[in-house]
Formats: structure tokens, C-alpha cells, sequence
């Protein structure tokens, strides 16, 4: 089939011929064709088989929302081909066909359906055992679900994220959306237009006599500088405080908008009648969109239904392309297309007052039915009525409404910075819709303390002739769509029904109606007819189901954008690689597992272990996070946040901190260090500083204490210097700290200048051994790092990793929050009663601590050890259960073989009766197998504390 | 063809079965009334008229049948929680799924396929352990399985090795699968009208009149009811509602939000979730992909969805499943969860005496809806509290008897 000559076609370049091939043939379409207009340019109607029943289905809309337009790229499922520009060498196939699009193995369906009724599938398919449907029912059915397929090697692609921010933001480029953004844009207002389509201009673009209208306002437009137009743009939903994602392409740009205004038009609705699901059939819209855009001529013979004037002003165009107009089938009593009626009339065209009731085709409409009479036709125009685009409306909390008198839906706004005009707001005639759309933008720019002017009021003299009640011409016969995404007919409804559905919501999710790729656009209005009448309530009564975002569909990657998990690195992580770590994840962090290659792990791990315990080590903490607590209050606040007494902390001393919540249970540890009288510095667990911080600001936004909380993990960078010999390393170090014995007690805190880097240095540890904390800025660790290995170099000092580390503190007891403990852990469970201030009025957890003090142990965190060599199975791992009288009462929390003690050393939760040192548990191991173990205390190595405080 | 079928085609008209029958004016009195017509107020009433032949029974919907966190949630079931008594509980409640369809005759598409739930730290590695070793202490099908078992449970994973979130194992759950969530009250209510329940809808209960310890009447926006035992059950609004009685109870209320793609041919078998991300997939059986994750932060009544929480989910999604950025969402939606401080649900005695509770099931009642429907119907035939549930009764609060389910409901539902 040849094309239109121009102008139609405005969107087409015929000189840039485009080839690419749908179902494996070869087609070829121009430059700024669609999919579907460049396949119907080749009398290729028919683009998809239906959901359910595997009908031939073809474009209806051109307008980009029903399922059965949806076809596969290569790598992409479910593209919409009345929307999706056709590219050299494009490929194209259908979807939800068995075998081929002409010849559908599953075409059959449609024979079945009488066997398929609403709701089938809740009443079969059990049969013939309890088994039947897992196994053989429903891998059957899944296989028969879905539309398109997922490329499960789908190439990366590239996504974007950004932020816009404007005072007004205009949705919808059409008449009434161009006129207010040029309205408010004159005004002053930095202003947002956007609009889905390629260009501007909406129904002027393919509609009757827009052309010269739609020219002027460009040039308009393009004059202000503070009008930001974006095409091919979706504003896919509108969130709380008028924050709406606009898509284009690849990019998401999150836009925060002053004021909103909504001129997004209308939904032409089809008709309900037999077959009307045929290709062939199509809107009013589609028609003009495939001559005026495309210049693709819809068909040979038409029978137009026209309930409106824009059904004339279509018949009027389909005559000017050359298409033969069987009939326009009016169903309004004495409906009349007004001034265009005589022009018809002039034209000779028969005009029946009717419906059509049926239609008749194998692949393509080749008649319709309209009274007792079937006219050949191989297009059938459909323009009977509209429903507003409720979408976004409804998201920002509009209310939909039916008035029965004009027959349509109308939007009641919430009080939001949020306003609609044009054919959404139920305004038609072009004057009217600028005049309304004028006003609409005054209102936002009021609200915007902009200059405003008065506009005179136009009245609608169409607003009559766009919708007439229900075109539904159900047939006993079925057929007669509702739905066509979902397959759903009159009679699946009204059966719905009959079984007692009758709320939408219900009848929605026992028949599906509306939960389709066009979300009900297509269906709302006239399943809202259906069921009102089925019901005997009005149709504002039944109202439609709720609208949610998004829009329309939208891609999982353009939400989720240029997506990489975050990864922190501490400011040696350099140097850890340089000396040959094994870098691991610990949550966001990397830090070093050990140094050395991977296959000697267990012996260096073993060494690190041993050079702490015997000479010197060095561990990086910086991950720890760090806080500091600064103003008057700061004692106040430590006393309240923590379990232990911080007010009297002298000034250069170290105190334990431990943090419960509400329940009483341990939720943090740390050391507090007093810098001065109004400063702390807080150590919190590194996975847990995020959480503890907030916590922090949580409680004194109720407390109001003057304090100031700052969180500077990151700001700082730390390493612990431990062993016997760590004294030798310290000393060794320039500076004005006094490390020495004399100078520098246990739990002393010093703050200084060390290899001429600001310190604040800590005599704290976790290995029970002779330990040094020194913390830096992060811009100095390096030179403070550098310095320490130097000095540490004659006596050995060995840098250790995380695994190590966890030896060392496990055979000294010291618990890890999170591991050693879970969301109910008290302290008293944990032995931590010293940690608890008894003369504090109040901390966060007194009282619950107290009260289950009072109800006494149902469980306690204890030591156990197994003699049994390393890697037999017969020792329990992390998370075995403790039991009594084979009910599980606690597991093991911790478990690691000590090279120290030669021997696996475990902390694990054990019933409060069995807690004292000497009683017998019994431990299951993975295997099953049952160990009967002596509790003793949780220190394993020099229980009197005498190498930390050396 | 299943024979059913071929019976409704060759029959010229519609059979109908009349699942929901039309809302009755209500009755002065009856001996048991049920707010909520959810899940867990019409399993309740389907266990009364069955197991304990109470039918002087109405159920009370504000709005329209199972409308609230029962149409909203995103169907998991499963049984691998971490103390004795839950995984005792939940056992029964997948085992009563896998008797649903046949007991009342109506298909809820109980699809047993199986749920992994990865780890990508050694401490979520830990935390499955306990799972499993707690699971198969009590006889449930569970097991910590290698990252090559992950691989082969479902192919298409992104294992991330050497990244950051690089998958180290995961928890499976053999038994864990999904059903139709709508099906399953329809279900419950066509089997319990059918034996002389009423459920109303549109029938907003507005306050109760307590005297003498318990509640003589239910006041509704139809009309004032006597009621020998009054049962709340409505998920999201339960404390608002047992305030009603002067009841507080121990809920905060957080929305939880999920979302779906468009329809795709089945790719996806198992039910996966990650900890880590805050994400999980299943597909569907009509072949949509079903995203959710944790809570909102923030307390909260609206069920409206924000766009943050929509990018987080497809953050993770696209992460587990980086083949997926070209597929296209339909809906997102949001509801309200009523969190207790333990992660567990509150079942049992109120303070008031013939006021029974079923609540407190944040982000994972669904998986409960036949367990706890027949229980409180046991509970509240003999008016007494049944054994299984003893663990669960608001006391548990006042004395520290918590169940702390928290690390195995996170994000896993």
C-alpha cells in the first residue's frame, strides 16, 4: 500500500527509507514511523495474539497503552509498537504466540473459551491428587502465562539520574498544555513542559484544522527562555509535595515542582460490541494519527461509529484520504454532528442512526453489523466518547466522579499545589480549552506570587457532543470485549456478579478486568457501565479501581539507574595491598582478612595470632566508627544514651560504653575517651555507627540537652598497637605523648603530636594484651602509619588481620555485638552486671533491664571449650544448638580454634540453670551428633587481666 | 481437560456457584462477632462453623471483601523462622496451605516451589545456620546450602564473586512457595456463608461499648450488635481498633510497599530474597515478577507509595538480577504493617474478656491466615487460650516472654 501524499505524514521523512523485519520478514518504513504504522504501510495489521485466547489482535489506539500492540526486540519483552520508532535493522517479533504470529499453534483457545469461564481456574485444576497442581496443573499453566520473553543475556545498558527543580511544571503539550505554559512562562515562572510525544502540540498534531494553531504557539514557546520543553518525556507519577519522576530515554530526572499543573487530555474509549477486537477496528484517534503522522491510509471501505463531533470531523478526514465511507453510524437519537453534519451531508454520506453490533472477520474486519444489516468494510472508526486521564490526578489524591447527564468522569482536585485544565478537566472546544487553560496557569502563578491578569471565560460548546452513554452491545454470543488486554467480556462481568463479586475491587481481581498493560484505560468506563447496571447502583456508585503509579510501564533499570553498591576503603588500604593482605568485605568496608598468599591462610593467621601474643601486632581500625559528643550536656547525654557513668569520667581517662534500647536489650558497645570537660570521644562498633548516631539525634530531639552529636568515622583513622612489646613501638615514636609505664595507665587517654600528626591516643584494646589506640585525621594515617611499621620494624611488629583479630578477642572473652548478641540479649544475660550503673535515675533500657532482672536467667552467654583436634566434625560450628532435655534453650554463638590454647574455644547461649562453671550442656552438632560439655567462664586466656594492664 | 470444565461449556448457561453471598441486614445479636473481613477474620469464621459449629457468626468489613493487607501483601508462605515456638506454628500453618484447595474446594494455586534467601556476609551466613538448625530440629525442610547450590536453585542469579555483594549461600526452603491471596478469603467465605455465616461489607465498625470488663455492644455505621465473643483482626488498623475498647496495644504501624513488572514467560522458579538488599522476587503465575522489600523507616497511615522506596527495590532487583533493567514495571502499591516490638504476632486474650486479638502480623500474616484462623477459633469456642498460641498472648509484652523473630522476618515476609 502506497502512502498519503503530504502533507500527511508529518512526522515521516520519505527520504530516509528504514529497513528492518518483523516475524523474520524484511519490511521496510521511513524515518520517524512507529512499528505499527510502518507494518500497516505494508497492510500488515495483525501485530499480536491475544492474552487468554490467542485472538489476532492489531493496533487500536496508536496511542501507546494496550496489550495488543505489545511486541519483543530482541532483548526487550513487552515494547509497545505504536510507540517504539522503527531503526535499521531493527528486529521485531511477536509475543505470546506459539509458533508464528500467522499461524498460532495456541489459536485454538478461542474455541475453548465457552469451557473457560470467569474464574476457572479457582474451581479445576485440583485433581486428581492434593499434588495434582504443583505438579502437573500448574507448570502447565505457567508455561501458557506471561507475555514476552526476558533475554537472560540482555546487555548492559546505560541509566541516568538527575535532579530538576522549577517553580511550575506542565504535563501534557497539547492545546491546553502550551497555552498555561506560555501563560505562566510570560509571567515570570521558570516552567517545565512535558509531553510524551516526539513533538508538541498533542491532538493538534493529527486532529482536524490544528496545524496552523499549533504553528503560532510554537514560535511562542520557543521565545521564552524560561520555558524548558522536554519531549518524549513521561511524567510517570506524582508523588507526596509534587515530586514526580519525568522519564526520557534512559534517564530519570526526579523533579521537584512548585506547582503542578495537569493538561494530559483524554482517553478516547472503545465500543463493546462482537468482535470488536478484530484489526481493523480502531479509534477515532488512531485513524488520524496513522494518516496525519504516518500517511498511512487505515483502510479501503470505513464504517465510522461517531457518538461525538470528532466522529464527523474523522469521517471527514478518512473521505479527504481517499477512503471510502460505507456509513457513519450515529447511535444518539437525533445526535448530529452540528456544522459538520451538513458538510457531511454535502459529501453524500449515508448516515444511520445505530450501533454497531457486531463485527465479522478471520484475521481483519471485512463487515459490520449495524441493525439487520452487515456492511463490507475492511475498517471500522470508532469515536463514541472519553474518559479523562485520571492517572496522575489520582495519584496526588484526586477524586473520580461519574455524571450521568453528559456521561462522563469528572476529577474533583485535592487540596494540593496541583491543577488541570483542557480535556481532562472536561473542556472540549478549542477556544474554551484556551481560556481554561489560561485561567489554570493564573491560578499556579497566583500561587506563586506572580503578576496575574483576568481571563475572560469561554464556554464549551462541545462539551455536549463529546460522550454518549454506553455503546455496549453485548451479544449472547460473547466476544463482545470489555478488556482486551486481559480477554474479558461482557458476560465474565456480569457472571463475576452472579457470584457475588459485586464491589470493582473484587470483580477486578476475581476477572482481572483492568489489570492489564493499559491499567483500565481502555476498560474503566465501560466495565463501570457493566457492573452498575449488573448491580443495579449507579456508575458513580462503582467508580473505577485505584490508580497507582506508575503512569505507564517503565523500566526496572531507569529506576534503579547507574547502580553500584557502595564499597568503603579506610585510608591504608593502600598500603594493606602493598603488604599483601586479603582484602574482604565487611559490610561496605574492605579490610585485611591476613597478609600473605591465600594458600598459606591457616599458618598466617596462626602467626599473626602468635607475634600479638608474644611480641607486637598492629590492626586497623578505622572502621570503627567514631562520634564525638561536645557541650555542656555531654556528660548528661553519655549518661543517659549509655549503661555506665560518664559525668565524673576525669578528663584523659577511657570508660567501656554499653548502649541498650527500650527493651533492655545490648544493642552497641564502645569506649568513651574525655577530651575535655564539655567533649567525648565515643567509639561505636563499625557496622553499627550509622544506626547508633541516628539513634543519638532520636533521643536528644526529644531530650533537648545541649550537646552536639557529629559522626567522624570517616574524619578519623586508627590502628591498635598490641602485644608485650607494644611499649617498645610507642616509646620508640617522636612526639610529646608520654608513653611510658608511669606516664600512660590502662584506660588513660592522651592527646598529642606523634611523628608530628595530631593524636588522640588510647591505652584500650580487644586481644587482652598491652594496647595502644592511636587515632588520627584520615589525611595524616598514612604518615602516622608509616612512622609506627618504622619503629615497629626492630622488634618485629606484625600487622594482623580481621580473622586474627577475632582469635585474640575470642580467647579473652570479649563478645561481639550482633554475633554474641541478638535483638533480645540483656546484659545480665551477657555477665555485664558491672556495666550497669546501679545509681543512675534513668538510661535508655533501665527499667526493662531491671525488670527482667527480676524474672531471673532464662538463658546466659557462657565458655565452652572441645578438646577434639581441628577440623573434626564432632566440633559444633557457629549457630549449633545448645539443648535441654532435647529443647533448644541457646546456641553457640562463636566458635574458633585458639592456637594460643590449642584448643576450639566457643561462647554459647545456655540455660540460665546451667550457667555456673562446671555444669554439663549438651551441644548438637551439625551432624546430629550430641556432646555433653563442661561450662566454664567466657575469658579462656589470662582470666586476672594481667597483660592488658602490664 | 479437567472434567469441571467441560461440564460449564456444555452446559448453555453460567453454573454459578455463589462463592460471596450479598451483605444481609444485620442481626441484633450473635454469638461471635469478627472485624475484619481479611483473611484472618474469615479463616477464623470458616474454623467456628466447621471445626466448633458456631454459625450465629457475622464478620464486620469496612470496605469490600479482603481488601486490606490480604489484597496487599505478596503471598509468601513459609516456616523457616528462628524460635520453637513460631517454627512450630508456621509448620502447621504451610501444612493447612497444602490441604487448603481440597478442603474448600476452591484452587488457591498453592505453588510449593521452593525459597532461597541468599547471604552476602558470613553473619547472615550465621544467622541462616541458627535458621536451619532450629528448622530441622522441629522437622521442617530447611538447609544452609554453598553458593553452587544457590547457582544451580536459580541459574540466573548475578553471584557477584569478588564484589561487594558477592553471594556466600543461602538459606532453602523447600517448602516455602506462594498461593492466590484473593482465593484464599474467597475461599474461606464461600465455605463459611454457605454454613450460616454473614459477612457484611461496607460495615465500619465505629466504637464498643465496654462494661463490666468486657464489651456488650458493637456499635457500626448499620447498626449496634450484641456479640458473646468479639475477635479483631484487622490488619494495619489494629490498634486503632483495640483502642476503640480502651485497649493499647503494643503496635507501631510502618507501610510497606511492592511492586510488579509486566507479564513475562516463567523464568523465575524459586521465591528469592536477599537480606543484604532488602529485596525479593517471585514470578507470579500470570508471569508478572513480584518485587517487595522491608518497611518504610517511618511510622506511617497512608498507604501512598513513594518513588525512593520504588528505586531501592529496583536497585536491588536489577543487582540479583542485572538482565532485568529492560523489563518494565505495571503498579506499585503500599500497606499498612503493624509491627510489635518482638517481630511476632499477638494472639489470645485482651484485657477485656470476651475480646479476643489476632494481630500484630506485620509484614508476614498472610503465611498464618489458616493457622491462626483455626486456632482462634479453637481459642475462642472454648474460650480459652489454645496451647499453640500461648506464646503469642499480649502478656508476653509485660513480662519479657519475647519472641524475637526479627532477623527472620526482615525483608523475607
Amino acid at each position: 500500500m502506497s502512502r498519503l501524499p503530504a502533507p500527511w505524514g508529518n512526522r515521516i521523512n520519505r527520504d530516509v527509507p528504514v529497513t528492518f523485519s518483523f516475524e523474520g520478514r524484511t519490511n521496510q518504513g521511513f524515518a520517524g514511523d512507529v512499528i505499527a504504522s510502518a507494518l500497516a504501510a505494508k497492510g500488515q495489521w495483525m501485530l499480536s495474539r491475544s492474552f487468554k485466547y490467542h485472538r489476532p489482535r492489531g493496533l487500536m489506539s496508536m496511542a501507546g497503552a494496550e496489550a495488543d500492540t505489545l511486541v519483543q526486540l530482541p532483548s526487550d519483552p513487552n515494547v509497545q509498537a505504536d510507540r517504539h520508532p522503527i531503526s535499521q535493522g531493527l528486529r521485531v517479533s511477536a509475543q505470546n504466540v506459539n509458533g508464528s504470529l500467522a499461524r498460532d499453534r495456541d489459536a485454538y483457545m478461542d474455541k475453548l473459551g465457552r469451557f473457560l469461564p470467569v474464574g476457572f481456574y479457582y474451581r479445576s485444576f485440583m485433581g486428581p491428587t492434593r499434588n495434582s497442581w504443583l505438579k502437573m496443573w500448574e507448570p502447565l499453566i505457567r508455561k501458557k502465562a506471561g507475555l514476552g520473553v526476558v533475554d537472560l543475556k540482555a546487555p548492559h545498558a546505560d541509566y541516568e539520574k538527575a535532579n530538576l527543580f522549577c517553580d511550575l511544571l506542565v504535563v501534557g503539550g497539547g492545546l491546553a498544555g502550551l497555552t498555561a505554559a506560555i501563560e505562566a512562562a510570560e509571567a515570570g515562572a521558570d516552567v517545565i513542559l512535558a509531553d510524551m510525544e516526539p513533538v508538541l502540540g498533542g491532538a493538534l498534531t493529527y486532529g482536524r484544522d490544528g496545524v496552523d494553531r499549533l504553528d503560532a504557539l510554537l514560535k511562542q514557546a520557543a521565545a521564552l527562555p524560561n520555558l524548558r520543553v522536554m519531549t518524549e518525556t513521561v511524567v510517570n507519577g506524582w508523588f507526596e509535595d509534587n515530586w514526580l519522576p519525568l522519564i526520557r530515554g534512559n534517564k530519570l530526572y526526579k523533579t521537584r515542582a512548585r506547582e503542578v499543573l495537569l493538561a494530559t487530555g483524554s482517553v478516547e474509549q472503545p465500543a463493546v460490541f462482537r468482535n470488536n477486537d478484530l484489526p481493523g477496528i480502531m479509534l477515532g484517534g488512531a485513524a488520524q494519527r496513522l494518516m496525519r503522522h504516518y500517511a498511512v491510509k487505515p483502510g479501503h471501505r470505513t464504517v465510522v461509529m461517531a457518538a461525538n463531533i470528532d466522529g464527523y470531523r474523522v469521517a471527514l478526514d478518512l473521505l479527504e484520504a481517499g477512503v471510502e465511507l460505507a456509513a457513519l453510524v450515529d447511535p444518539r437519537p437525533g445526535g448530529s454532528g452540528g456544522a459538520l453534519a451538513s458538510e457531511l451531508a454535502a459529501t453524500g454520506t449515508k448516515v444511520i442512526q445505530g450501533v454497531v453490533e457486531e463485527a465479522r472477520g478471520k484475521t481483519h474486519v471485512t463487515a459490520v453489523k449495524v441493525g439487520d444489516d452487515w456492511l463490507d468494510c475492511d475498517l471500522a472508526v470508532i469515536s463514541v466518547g472519553y474518559a479523562p486521564m485520571w492517572q496522575l490526578p489520582c495519584h496526588a489524591g484526586a477524586k473520580l466522579g461519574y455524571d450521568e447527564d453528559s456521561a462522563r468522569f469528572s476529577l474533583t482536585l485535592p487540596d494540593a499545589a496541583l491543577g488541570i485544565a483542557g480535556g481532562l478537566a472536561g473542556v472540549f472546544a478549542a477556544d474554551a480549552v484556551v481560556a481554561d487553560a489560561q485561567q489554570a496557569a493564573q491560578v499556579a502563578l497566583q500561587r506563586l506570587n506572580l503578576s496575574t491578569r483576568e481571563i475572560t471565560p469561554v464556554a464549551d460548546d462541545e462539551a455536549s457532543l463529546t460522550n454518549f452513554e454506553p455503546v455496549i452491545a453485548s451479544h449472547p454470543m460473547g466476544k463482545d470485549f470489555v478488556d482486551r488486554d486481559e480477554d474479558i467480556q461482557v458476560k465474565d462481568l456480569q457472571n463475576a456478579v452472579k457470584e457475588g463479586y459485586r464491589e470493582l475491587e473484587l470483580i477486578k481481581r476475581f476477572t482481572t478486568v483492568g489489570m492489564g498493560p493499559s491499567q483500565g484505560r481502555h476498560s474503566a468506563l465501560a466495565t463501570a457501565r457493566v457492573v452498575a447496571k449488573a448491580t443495579d447502583r449507579s456508575v458513580d456508585q462503582i467508580g473505577v479501581t485505584t490508580a497507582r503509579p506508575p503512569f505507564g510501564p517503565e523500566t526496572l533499570g531507569v529506576l534503579s539507574g547507574h547502580h553500584h553498591p557502595a564499597e568503603r576503603r579506610t585510608a591504608l588500604h593502600r598500603e594493606h595491598i602493598r603488604l599483601g593482605a586479603d582484602m574482604r568485605p565487611v559490610g561496605a568496608w574492605r579490610r585485611p582478612y591476613f597478609y600473605g598468599p591465600k594458600v598459606d591462610a591457616k599458618r598466617l593467621i596462626e602467626e599473626e595470632v602468635h607475634a600479638v601474643r608474644n611480641g607486637v601486632g598492629i590492626l586497623d581500625v578505622s572502621t570503627l566508627g567514631g562520634l564525638e559528643v561536645r557541650g555542656p550536656d555531654a556528660g548528661e547525654f553519655l549518661n543517659r544514651i549509655y549503661t555506665l557513668a560518664y559525668k565524673k569520667q576525669p578528663v584523659g581517662r577511657c570508660r567501656y560504653c554499653l548502649m541498650t534500647n527500650e527493651m533492655g536489650t545490648v544493642i552497641d558497645d564502645g569506649v568513651a575517651y574525655r577530651l575535655a570537660e564539655d567533649l567525648y570521644y565515643v567509639t561505636a562498633t563499625t557496622g553499627a555507627v550509622a544506626r547508633v548516631y541516628a539513634d543519638m539525634l532520636f533521643w536528644n530531639a526529644q531530650w533537648r540537652l545541649d550537646v552536639d552529636v557529629l559522626n567522624v568515622t570517616s574524619a578519623f583513622s586508627g590502628f591498635n598497637i598490641t602485644g608485650p612489646k607494644a611499649r617498645d613501638v610507642v616509646t620508640a615514636l617522636d612526639g610529646d605523648i608520654d608513653f611510658s609505664r608511669e606516664g600512660f595507665a590502662y584506660l588513660d587517654g592522651h592527646s598529642g603530636t606523634v611523628a608530628g600528626v595530631p593524636v588522640r591516643a588510647m591505652r584500650i584494646g580487644f586481644t587482652g594484651e598491652l594496647s595502644y589506640e592511636l587515632h588520627c585525621p584520615s589525611t595524616y594515617a598514612k604518615t602516622l602509619w608509616d612512622a609506627v611499621i618504622k619503629v615497629g620494624e626492630p622488634v618485629g611488629m606484625r600487622p594482623y588481620g580481621l580473622e586474627a583479630s577475632r582469635i585474640l578477642r575470642l580467647e579473652k572473652g570479649h563478645i561481639l555485638i550482633g554475633q554474641d548478641t541478638d535483638a533480645l540479649t540483656s546484659p545480665d544475660e551477657l555477665g555485664f552486671e558491672w556495666a550497669i550503673s546501679k545509681t543512675k535515675p534513668f538510661f535508655v533500657g533501665k527499667r526493662s533491664i531491671e525488670m527482667r532482672r527480676n524474672k531471673g536467667l532464662s538463658r546466659k552467654l557462657v565458655g565452652l571449650s572441645f578438646d577434639a583436634p581441628q577440623g573434626d566434625p564432632n566440633v559444633p560450628g557457629e549457630s549449633c544448638l545448645v539443648l535441654k532435655d532435647d529443647v533448644p534453650v541457646g546456641h553457640i554463638t562463636s566458635v574458633l580454634w585458639s592456637p594460643t590454647l590449642s584448643a576450639h574455644i566457643a561462647l554459647a547461649y545456655v540455660h540460665g540453670d546451667d550457667a555456673d562453671e562446671g555444669s554439663v550442656v549438651t551441644v548438637k552438632c551439625r551432624n546430629g551428633v550430641r556432646l555433653n560439655v563442661p561450662v566454664r567462664g567466657h575469658t579462656f586466656f589470662d582470666a586476672e587481666n594481667k597483660r592488658q594492664e602490664l | 481437560m479437567p472434567l469441571r470444565l467441560l461440564k460449564y461449556g456444555l452446559s448453555g448457561s453460567y453454573p454459578v456457584t455463589g462463592d460471596i453471598p450479598a451483605t444481609p441486614d444485620l442481626k441484633p445479636s450473635y454469638d461471635v462477632v469478627i472485624v475484619g473481613g481479611g483473611g484472618h477474620g474469615l479463616a477464623c469464621a470458616h474454623y467456628l462453623s466447621k471445626h466448633h459449629g458456631i454459625t450465629n457468626v457475622a464478620v464486620l468489613e469496612k470496605g469490600y471483601l479482603a481488601g486490606g493487607n490480604t489484597a496487599r501483601n505478596t503471598t509468601t508462605i513459609r516456616s523457616n523462622y528462628i524460635t520453637k515456638e513460631g517454627i512450630a506454628f508456621y509448620k502447621e500453618g504451610v501444612q493447612l496451605y497444602e490441604e487448603m484447595s481440597e478442603e474448600l474446594d476452591f484452587n488457591v494455586m498453592f505453588s510449593q516451589r521452593g525459597q532461597l534467601t541468599l547471604a552476602h556476609s558470613e553473619a547472615t551466613l550465621r544467622s541462616f545456620h541458627l535458621r536451619a538448625e532450629m528448622g530441622k530440629h522441629a522437622g521442617t525442610n530447611i538447609e544452609v546450602v554453598d553458593a553452587q547450590t544457590v547457582r544451580e536453585l536459580s541459574p540466573h542469579l548475578n553471584m557477584d564473586e569478588g564484589g561487594p555483594l558477592e553471594i556466600m549461600g543461602g538459606l532453602w526452603h523447600a517448602d516455602g512457595g506462594t498461593a492466590r491471596h484473593d482465593a484464599v478469603a474467597w475461599g474461606y467465605a464461600a465455605q463459611a456463608s454457605r454454613r450460616g455465616v454473614e459477612i457484611h461489607q461496607r460495615t465500619e465498625v465505629e466504637g464498643f461499648d465496654v462494661e463490666g470488663g468486657k464489651i456488650a455492644r458493637v456499635r457500626t455505621n448499620r447498626g449496634t450488635v450484641t456479640a458473646g465473643q468479639v475477635m479483631i483482626a484487622v490488619g494495619g488498623m489494629n490498634y486503632d481498633m483495640a483502642m476503640k475498647a480502651g485497649v493499647e496495644l503494643p503496635i507501631r504501624c510502618f507501610p510497606l510497599q511492592a511492586m510488579v513488572t509486566q507479564p513475562l514467560k516463567p523464568w523465575l522458579h524459586t521465591l528469592v530474597s536477599s537480606v543484604s538488599l532488602h529485596t525479593y522476587l517471585v514470578q507470579s503465575s500470570r508471569g508478572e515478577i513480584v518485587i517487595g522489600g522491608g518497611s518504610d523507616p517511618y511510622q506511617l497511615y497512608s498507604t501512598r507509595s513513594t518513588l525512593d522506596m520504588k528505586e531501592h527495590l529496583a536497585e536491588g532487583a536489577v543487582h540479583l538480577f542485572p538482565f532485568l533493567h529492560g523489563v518494565r514495571l505495571l503498579r506499585q502499591w503500599a500497606g499498612i504493617t503493624d509491627m510489635t516490638p518482638d517481630y511476632s504476632p499477638i494472639m489470645g486474650a485482651s484485657p477485656l474478656s470476651n475480646l479476643w486479638l489476632d494481630c500484630g502480623w506485620g509484614t508476614w500474616g498472610f503465611k498464618a491466615t489458616p493457622v491462626a484462623g483455626k486456632y482462634m477459633a479453637q481459642t475462642i469456642a472454648n474460650q480459652k487460650v489454645a496451647p499453640i498460641l500461648e506464646p503469642f498472648t499480649m502478656e508476653r509484652f509485660a513480662t519479657f516472654d519475647l519472641l524475637n523473630e526479627m532477623g527472620a522476618t526482615a525483608a523475607s515476609h
